[in-house]
């Protein structure tokens, strides 16, 4: 029996692997997004490793802070002279390395004079006491490491990319004004091909100290002494650590480097595998469909079977083995596609401005296994309704004409409206509770999308035939005898149509949905920074969000045309156990350019700011009981405190906030925070473009905008998060056209002695042609009817839940255009195949079938 | 018989098949398709006994409930009301899966349209039964077959690069291959050429007479009821007339007769 289901499938090659197909994208995905992340993974692992690869300890500023511009707190020179006076110590030497933070940032700029990373790619600036190499993570690759104040080396990459050769001039920028230093060498990382698109330049350690600001170093490297263990040499260094140092054995500190990255990682991987589940999602229907046509077509084989003593089992087994047969296929082609897709993945993100460290792929155990099982399972599970219904042929249909499998009484209308209406109770407890961003309701809101759109494929064959009659207007008016042949070809198997329709529903839906908030989104953004900043012109960093030097902010004061630049510093800071950002104002100025919405005080308050006065935002405020009068410390990441008192109290919007949680004076954050840059520099007046650039010349990290172009600017990531997500929604749009191919060619196959017919009373190949396109337009055109108005429906009740953030909901005309024009050109591109076939058909062959 | 009898005869492999009368038996069927204004009566009280050994043939006119009553001696299908009953065994209890092994043990059918699988060759056409049923074929028993159905050079054939004729004789090898109690064939003749059909009932009566296979096969054809043992004649769903070892005018007068009624 299992020979004769593999023979029946190999005799229909090509309608296998047209059904395999349907899953071979998602399972691709699937594979594609592990061997990415592991390949990431494995690259990171080998530069935080490499960094350490000689060393027994590492001494590091403890890190009190999250995400602060500045980074962890460094330990002084005179730690490390103590360090290397301990007994127990063989060698040990400072860095100034921060792969996590952005502490250690130093821009190269290249010979156009611009910044080479404006994109948000990390710019790596160290320092490093090169005297002693075995603590070196770099290796040098041409020249020779920097020994003074006016040299640097930088990764070799960077120097082909940007065609620097050793004895070059080039630029820097770090947190001062750019400063010429002469290249004296290229390095690489470890054994890192590429640390993605960052750039590494590195100096002598004075230099950096000196360009980035910091005192000290990050990182301090030791070694014992040989016969001293690791264990000794970490207990005696404890003791000779400051409380804002932590000493951690090598491996240690490589794992704790990678803890931030490691979630990162994991949140790409997820991220991905939500686009395979999608797609493979769809690609469920696609074999259902199939696979319930194919059953369909193959009655009278199945009954034959059966009156030759295969039992209903022995039925199920043989369909259910061709699903497994198939799914492997699939899998193994989809598995080893995805090695490829990874690449394709890999640059999608370097296209939107997010370059991943890279090194050889890596093909774990798990990819494998996980792909293989996944897309079986898929198929399996998918094609199992089909292979019940093979069992419920019964025998006497090999020998009666017409026979048709007797169906169990209809559920899938019912059963659709009862999923429909459980989808909609998750939905509305998601978006209704309050509570969105919860991890329950988020789940709540997934999975009621989920049932929501089998529901509606459930009930859709009932609309089918309601359906086909609007969309098929134009077939009808325009396509002639053949176009409503077409419309009747549609609608006469309705549960057919509806469930081709359905897959590609999904993926309509879907992307409606994401326009639909997009869309959303994009007016609170532009709202919410209208409403705060009433600046005329505005300072940014390369990247927009970033912060930049400090000096930027001076620099434009002298700009023709500027009335006031008001700078405002960010960092992070801490107060008893909770982070905060903090902000450095200018009082005198910061109420001309910024809005303040106060809920107690008011512009006046502003002047309290000079002495120790803070403004706090009512959100944290609420959540730390700190009311006006009340004192507080707030700390550096440093560690240094400062005894702050709650002045005011003021509420920013909910999203893109430029004030956040604490605000105090510029000289109170600068005597805070040891590293002195802005978010933002705010101008009043009316300067020229050109003004300002000259002015920013030396501070290649910072540009200027009219606030106009600013506002746009802040909601650009959208459309670029947009633009990934339409990418990676096309799989299963794909997916679904190929699930309208599978049914028209089945459709044609099977009406091949009507073709014939149709033919020989004198329709023309071409009329031909145009039916079965029509037939897939139509289909199409039903598959957006279906899904436009769900996604609008769920984009919807999200917005209304993203209420308080000022997001509102506002149908996207043009994206919907686009979509039913698409969905269309997909209906098109799905039927050239069919119909050709349809058209070629020989009349005589045809009406001989048998 | 009871149902643990039943049982127990479909459980128990070393069963010897007893070929002595009757095969097959029905008792007052009666088929109706269909309810209410649109009934129809296929078959109203047919009761025969299908003795062992034998070629029995079932003329009548279109429509008359043939095909009906071999489906559901067959047990492809079940009757309104009355009993049949298969070596012995009543189908009527009978579930889906009971049914199914009894097929596999004591039904073999020809088809009019030989319905072979088209991805499979010859050989394993015949084999076919034997592969479902889980069982490996006796060699000698199918060599013999194989000759005696004139396919030895056309085992590794696929049905498309086969005759009519040709296919109908791996549709007669297939239903024989598991040696059944019972080979019914509707119209085995019915769309091959005449010569072609001579070869086949020439098969079917060698089948019958070296291989004692009792066989029930529904024709039109005057020339084909003559080889039979005994031809009952069906109109309007009932038995009209049953003539033994008729000569061909018999059987032409029984038609007329029975057409004219
Ligand atoms: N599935 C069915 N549904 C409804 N009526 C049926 C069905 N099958 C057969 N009939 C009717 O039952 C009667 C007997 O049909 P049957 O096929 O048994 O005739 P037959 O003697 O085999 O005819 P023929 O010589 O044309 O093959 C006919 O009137 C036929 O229309
Ligand atoms: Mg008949």
């Amino acid at each position: 029996m299992t020979g004769v289901a593999l023979k029946g499938l190999l005799a229909r090659r090509v309608r296998a692997v047209l059904t395999a197909l349907a899953i071979v994208l998602g399972v691709a995905m699937v594979s594609g997004s592990f061997v990415l992340t592991d390949t990431i993974s494995k690259a990171f692992d080998s530069i935080f490793t490499s960094s350490y690869s000689h060393t027994d300890a590492v001494v590091s500023g403890r890190k009190l802070v999250d995400y602060s511009n500045g980074g962890n707190a460094t330990v002084s020179e005179a730690v490390l002279e103590r360090i290397r006076r301990n007994r127990d110590v063989g060698a040990a030497a400072g860095a100034l390395i921060d792969l996590n933070g952005d502490s250690t940032h130093a821009n190269l700029i290249g010979r156009d004079g611009k910044a080479i990373q404006s994109n948000g790619n990390p710019t790596f600036g160290f320092g490093i006491d090169t005297s002693q190499p075995r603590f070196n993570p770099l290796k040098l690759k041409e020249g020779h490491w920097a020994n003074g104040p006016h040299q640097v080396v930088i990764d070799a990459e960077t120097a082909k990319k940007h065609h620097f050769a050793v004895g070059d001039k080039v630029g820097v920028a770090a947190s001062g004004p750019r400063e010429s230093f002469r290249i004296v060498g290229t390095a690489t990382y470890g054994d890192v091909k590429s640390l993605g698109g960052a750039t590494i330049a590195v100096f002598t350690i004075p230099t950096a100290q000196r360009l980035l600001d910091l005192h000290g170093y990050s990182v301090i490297s030791v070694a014992a002494k040989p016969g001293v263990s690791a264990n000794r040499l970490i207990s005696e260094l404890k003791r000779e650590v400051p409380a804002t140092a932590r000493v951690r054995t090598a491996k240690e500190q490589a794992n704790e480097d990678k803890k931030g990255v490691a979630s990162f990682i994991s949140f790409i991987r997820g991220f991905l595998l939500g686009f395979g589940g999608i797609a493979l999602f769809v690609g469920a229907f696609v074999i259902f469909n199939t696979l319930s046509i194919t059953v369909a077509q193959r009655t009278r084989e199945l009954a034959t079977l059966r009156t030759l003593g295969a039992s209903r089992r022995q039925v199920l087994r043989s369909v259910v083995l061709e699903s497994f047969a198939i799914g492997l296929v699939a899998s193994v082609i989809g598995l080893v596609s995805g090695f490829g897709l990874a690449r394709g993945l890999s640059s999608l993100f370097g296209a939107l401005g997010l370059t991943l460290p890279q090194t050889s792929s890596v093909y774990a155990t798990h990819t494998f296994v996980i792909s293989l099982i996944l897309g079986v399972l898929v198929t399996v599970l998918a094609g199992f309704v089909p292979a019940l219904r093979a069992t419920r042929v019964p025998p006497i249909a090999a020998v009666r004409e017409g026979a048709v499998i007797q169906r169990k009484k209809r559920l899938g209308p019912v059963a659709g409206v009862i999923l429909f209406g459980i989808a909609s109770a998750l939905i509305a407890y998601a978006t209704l509770g309050g509570h969105l961003g919860s991890g329950k309701s988020l789940l709540a809101l997934a999975g009621g999308a989920l049932l929501g759109l089998l529901g509606v494929a459930g009930f859709a064959p009932v609309l089918v035939t309601a359906l086909a009659a609007v969309v098929g207007i134009p077939a009808k008016r325009l396509g002639g005898a053949a176009g409503r042949l077409a419309t009747d070809n549609a609608t006469r198997n309705p549960a057919r149509t509806a469930s081709t329709a359905a897959a590609l529903m999904i993926g309509l839906a879907l992307v409606t949905f994401v326009a639909a908030l997009g869309k959303g989104l994009h007016g609170s953004v532009d709202r919410a920074i209208n409403k705060q900043v009433t600046a005329d012109w505005v300072v940014t960093s390369q990247n927009g969000w970033s912060a930049f030097p400090a000096g930027a902010g001076r620099a434009v004061t002298k700009a023709p045309g500027v009335t006031l630049a008001s700078d405002i510093r960010s960092d992070r800071g801490r107060i008893g156990t909770a982070n905060v950002n903090v902000n450095g104002v200018e009082p005198a100025t910061i109420a001309r350019v910024y809005h303040f919405d106060w809920r107690q005080g008011s512009n006046a308050t502003l002047a309290s700011l000079d002495g120790h006065g803070a403004l706090v935002k009512q959100r944290f405020a609420k959540k730390h009981h700190l009311a006006v009068g009340d004192a507080f410390t707030l700390r550096s990441p440093a560690g240094k405190p400062v005894r702050l008192t709650v002045a005011g109290i003021f509420q920013p919007p909910q999203v893109m906030e430029v004030l956040g949680g604490v605000v105090v004076s510029r000289q109170a954050f600068d005597r805070t925070f040891t590293r002195r840059s802005n978010s933002l520099t705010l101008i009043d007046g009316s300067p020229t473009q050109a003004g300002l650039d000259r002015a920013l010349a030396a501070f290649p990290d910072a540009k200027a905008q009219t606030k106009a172009a600013y506002v746009k600017a802040q909601s650009s990531f959208i459309n670029t998060m947009l633009n990934l997500l339409y990418v990676l929604l096309a799989l299963s749009v794909i997916v679904s056209l190929f699930g309208m191919l599978n049914t028209l060619v089945l459709s044609v196959f099977e009406r091949t002695r009507e073709l014939g017919m149709l033919r020989a009373v004198g329709m023309t190949r071409r009329q031909a042609r145009r039916m079965v396109r029509h037939e897939s337009v139509i289909t199409a055109l039903i598959g957006a009817a279906l899904g436009l108005p769900l996604g609008i429906m769920l984009a919807a009740a999200v917005t209304h839940a993203l209420g308080k953030y000022g997001v509102t909901f506002s149908l996207p005309v043009a994206s919907l255009v686009i979509f039913t024009v698409a969905a269309m050109v997909a209906g098109i591109l799905a039927a050239i195949a069919p119909a050709r076939r349809a058209s070629r058909l020989n009349v005589l062959e045809a009406l001989k079938y048998e | 018989m009871n149902a643990a009898a039943a049982a127990a005869a479909l459980s128990d492999e070393r069963v010897l098949i007893d070929h002595s009368p009757p095969a097959v038996a029905a008792h007052a069927v009666t088929r109706r398709y269909g309810e209410g204004d649109t009934a129809v009566d296929a078959l109203r009280g047919v009761s025969l006994e299908v003795p062992g050994g034998e070629l029995t043939a079932v003329m009548g006119p279109s429509g008359s409930g043939k095909s009906t009553l071999m489906h559901i001696l067959a047990g492809l299908d079940q009757p309104t009301s009355g009993s049949v009953e298969i070596a012995g065994i009543e189908i009527a209890t009978l579930k889906d899966n009971e049914l199914t092994k009894l097929r596999r043990r004591h039904i073999g059918f020809v088809f009019q349209f030989f319905n072979l699988l088209p991805m499979l060759t010859a050989e394993e056409n015949v084999l076919l039964p034997l592969t479902i049923a889980g069982r490996k074929p006796e060699r000698p028993w199918f060599q013999q077959l194989l000759e005696s159905v004139g396919l030895q050079d056309r085992r590794k054939h696929r049905p498309s690069e086969l005759s009519g004729g040709q296919q109908q004789r791996v549709a007669i090898a297939r239903a024989l291959v598991s040696r059944p109690t019972v080979l019914f064939a509707d119209e085995p003749t019915g769309n091959l050429d005449s010569a072609t059909s001579a070869e086949i009932l020439e098969l079917v009566r060698r089948s019958v007479d070296e291989l004692g296979q009792t066989t029930v096969m529904v024709t039109h054809d005057a020339v084909a009821a003559t080889i039979a043992d005994r031809v009952l004649f069906l109109a309007d769903g009932q038995i009209a007339k049953s003539l033994a070892r008729p000569s061909q005018a018999e059987v032409i007068d029984a038609i007329q007769e029975v057409t004219g009624q």
